[in-house]
């Protein structure tokens, strides 16, 4: 297998399959991911032919996961725990910050856990409440993590390959609402490092930054203002924690203007986040503040409210407008 | 709850043994004794032990040396060599007996009180204090002696015992994990998960619960309306209740419990009945909330004095063992007090140490900029 073109949750389990078969000690645990091949099917046919001790259908309860994945990992396993929804994180939020993000600190680097989290998060989807949330700045925040979102079906496969091949505790987001966009991936490719970003599409007016669901909306918008002859730069960051700001930077000081966009509540964001750094790094080159484009700072609306809520087409060409009005 | 045997005295001799007599009342289930606190041995049907003179020799001196310690460590936070201690007081029997249960092989899940059970590891006392003492979070390596650092966090370890059991599991090793908690931890989550996980995977875990009867202040009725080794019951698997100041019987029934574990029949539950001598912390003040009787009735149930009852009584040892053991814990509490002293704080740039196994240019940033900052100091003293 080569290049060939298939959907973001095919090549993530893909991306599992391939793990599963260069390394006896990595195993994939949570609810469902057996028989059932999880909710989402990502890891569909894999207890078939891994059997139920690679494969493991736990018992529901989200800390006892990522508390055992802990324990598997002390014992020399390489666990990709899947948390079935981002709002079913929060259970084993104890887990993930207080145990897994700072045991190799505390033990003076005699411990690693190498230990993948993956968790289909943001909305879009029409789910009921706590489907559709996009919690990656409270784990960017947290010292000892990595956190990573690819927005297409080759980073999917690729980051997840180098999430679990890292030793470090990785908490890996997949854009649910972007699991059956096809493209191509080339399993024999070499991959961009796993915390670089990518420009997407290269552009001289503006800088879109983006991650994960929302590359898409950013790519979507750059071809829109192509049409009324505006040049955007597209940069999927991919990684939220490490961020790599040289990419970014050097993309705005080439555009001297820049938007993030995020499914998350702008506030307190990695949006924020950005805009700081980008500020002190770019300072002289900025011809405009950097705005933030995302979610309000209310809970995730119901199904019939999200197209308000979430950042679409015409709520980042608003930001380029105003960005570009400087 | 003093034991009354029914059984008839016989003559005093070494293994000279009484039949435990049934006690349980409407609120104080029974417990597996071997060592009364008169320091009289009594059998038990399901449990029994015999040790060498040796063996009980050497879990006396366990015993008191890890008390010597464990006071030694107290006195330090006194004299402010300590940031806090959680001392041990009275749980010594409960941590030897449990500790020397154990195989080369198999590994433990402390909290933060498993100073004795350190002991038995091989874990150097001197070790424990550093993260009392505030020059790290932990910093002994786990698998040098399979005991894993102290977990702060109530209960979140016996999760991470019962993945590691799912691994030995797994690996088909014969080892078993112990994992320890309190009652307090008894009303965590991730205790009640640990448990369903361990019993649905049959994973070879041996949970120890040392119910010392207060969590800082709660006393164990603010946890639980049952004996807690009941709980083990709901999710399938034994539990068991252990006179845990008998150092004989806790080392019996774990001995037990790893056994069962070892073998492929899962998980098991001991709680180990103690009490908390002193205070939680050296925070604490247990004079707000219980009362002097409370710790005076448990004097008379010391796990240390009742087992040098019946060695004397035995004639297992004599004034020299235990002025040479006297001695012995004066050495080692100069040992520590001296180690402690001259343990150094952390070079300033440990902060950026060891954050990310493999690196985190955000990390690297800030150390850089921070040893900019710290250099900027010198160079303006050597400018002055």
């Amino acid at each position: 297998m080569a290049a060939q073109k298939m959907s973001l949750s095919k090549a993530i389990n893909a991306s599992l399959r391939k793990a599963l078969e260069n390394d006896p000690k990595v195993v994939i645990m949570g609810e469902d991911v057996g028989k059932l091949g999880g909710v989402f099917r990502i890891t569909d046919g894999l207890q078939k032919d891994f059997g139920e001790d690679r494969v493991i259908d736990t018992p529901l309860a989200e800390s006892g996961i990522v508390g055992t994945a802990i324990g598997l990992a002390l014992r020399g396993y390489r666990p990709v725990a899947e948390i079935q929804f981002d709002g079913f994180v929060f259970p084993a939020y104890d887990q993930i910050v207080t145990q897994l993000a700072k045991m190799h600190a505390r033990s003076l680097g005699k411990v690693k856990l190498p230990v993948v989290i993956r968790i289909p998060y943001g909305g879009g989807i029409g789910a009921v409440e706590h489907h559709s949330e996009s919690p990656e700045a409270l784990f960017a925040h947290v010292a000892g993590l990595k956190v990573v979102s690819p927005s297409n079906a080759s980073d999917a496969y690729w980051m997840l390959q180098q999430a679990i091949d890292s030793d470090d505790p990785v908490i890996y987001f997949e854009p649910k609402r972007r699991y059956h966009d096809k493209s191509e991936v080339d399993t024999a490719a070499i991959p961009d490092p796993l915390h670089a970003a990518r420009v997407a599409r290269a552009g001289t007016d503006l800088t879109l930054a983006a991650y994960g669901p929302m590359v898409k909306v950013a790519l979507d918008a750059a071809g829109a203002a192509a049409e009324e002859g505006k040049s955007l730069e597209v940069v999927d960051l991919r990684s939220m924690s490490p961020i790599d700001f040289d990419t970014l930077q050097r993309s705005v000081e080439k555009t001297r203007r820049l938007v993030v966009v995020h499914e998350a509540p702008v506030f307190l964001g990695t949006g924020a986040e950005i805009a700081a750094r980008i500020t002190e790094r770019c300072f002289y080159h900025l011809e405009a503040p950097v705005l933030r484009v995302g979610g309000f700072h209310t809970p995730y609306p119901p199904s019939r409210l999200e197209d308000e809520y979430l950042p679409g087409l015409d709520r980042v060409l608003d930001a380029v407008d105003r960005a570009l009005a400087y | 709850m003093t034991v009354e045997s029914t059984a008839a005295r016989k003559p005093r001799r070494s293994g000279a043994k009484r039949t435990s007599a049934k006690r349980r009342t409407a609120d104080q289930p029974e417990l597996v004794q071997l060592l009364t606190p008169e320091g009289e041995r009594v059998e038990h049907p399901e449990y029994s032990l015999d040790p060498t003179p040796d063996e009980l020799r050497a879990m006396y001196r366990d015993m008191v040396l890890t008390r010597r310690f464990d006071g030694e460590a107290t006195t330090l936070q006194r004299q402010g060599e300590l940031g806090l201690w959680a001392s041990l007081l009275g749980q010594e029997a409960a941590q030897i007996g449990s500790g020397r249960a154990l195989q080369d092989d198999d590994y433990v899940f402390p909290t933060y009180r498993e100073h004795g059970v350190a002991w038995c590891r091989g874990v150097d006392p001197v070790n424990l204090l550093g993260m009392f003492r505030g020059v790290n979070h932990g910093g002994w390596d786990p698998n040098s002696n399979n005991f894993h650092l102290y977990t702060i966090v109530i209960g979140s370890q016996t999760l991470h015992a019962t993945g590691y059991a799912m691994g030995v599991a797994k690996d088909g090793a014969d080892s078993a994990v112990l994992a320890y908690f309190g009652d307090g931890a008894s009303s965590q989550g991730d205790v009640a998960e640990a448990f369903t996980f361990a019993a649905v995977y049959n994973a070879p875990v041996v949970f120890f619960c040392q119910n010392n009867q207060w969590a800082i202040s709660e006393p164990t009725e603010r946890q639980t309306r049952v004996p807690l080794y009941q709980r083990a019951q709901g999710y399938g698997f034994p539990g068991v209740r252990v006179d845990g100041n008998d150092v004989l019987a806790c080392l019996a029934v774990t001995k037990a419990a790893l056994e069962r574990a070892r073998t492929g029949q899962g998980p098991m539950l001991i709680e180990a009945f103690t009490y908390r001598m002193g205070a939680h912390t050296t925070s604490d003040d247990p004079t707000r909330y219980r009362r002097a009787e409370e710790r005076e009735l448990w004097e008379t149930k010391d796990p240390i004095s009742r087992l040098r009852t019946y060695l004397t009584a035995q004639g297992l040892a004599d004034d020299a063992f235990f002025a040479d053991l006297e001695k012995e814990s004066d050495a080692l509490a100069k040992r520590v007090r001296d180690s402690v002293r001259a343990m150094p704080d952390p070079d300033d740039m440990a902060l950026f140490e060891h954050i990310y196994a493999d690196g985190h240019p955000l990390v690297d940033e800030e150390r850089a900029q921070f040893a900019e900052y710290q250099a900027s100091f010198v160079s303006a003293e050597e400018g002055n």
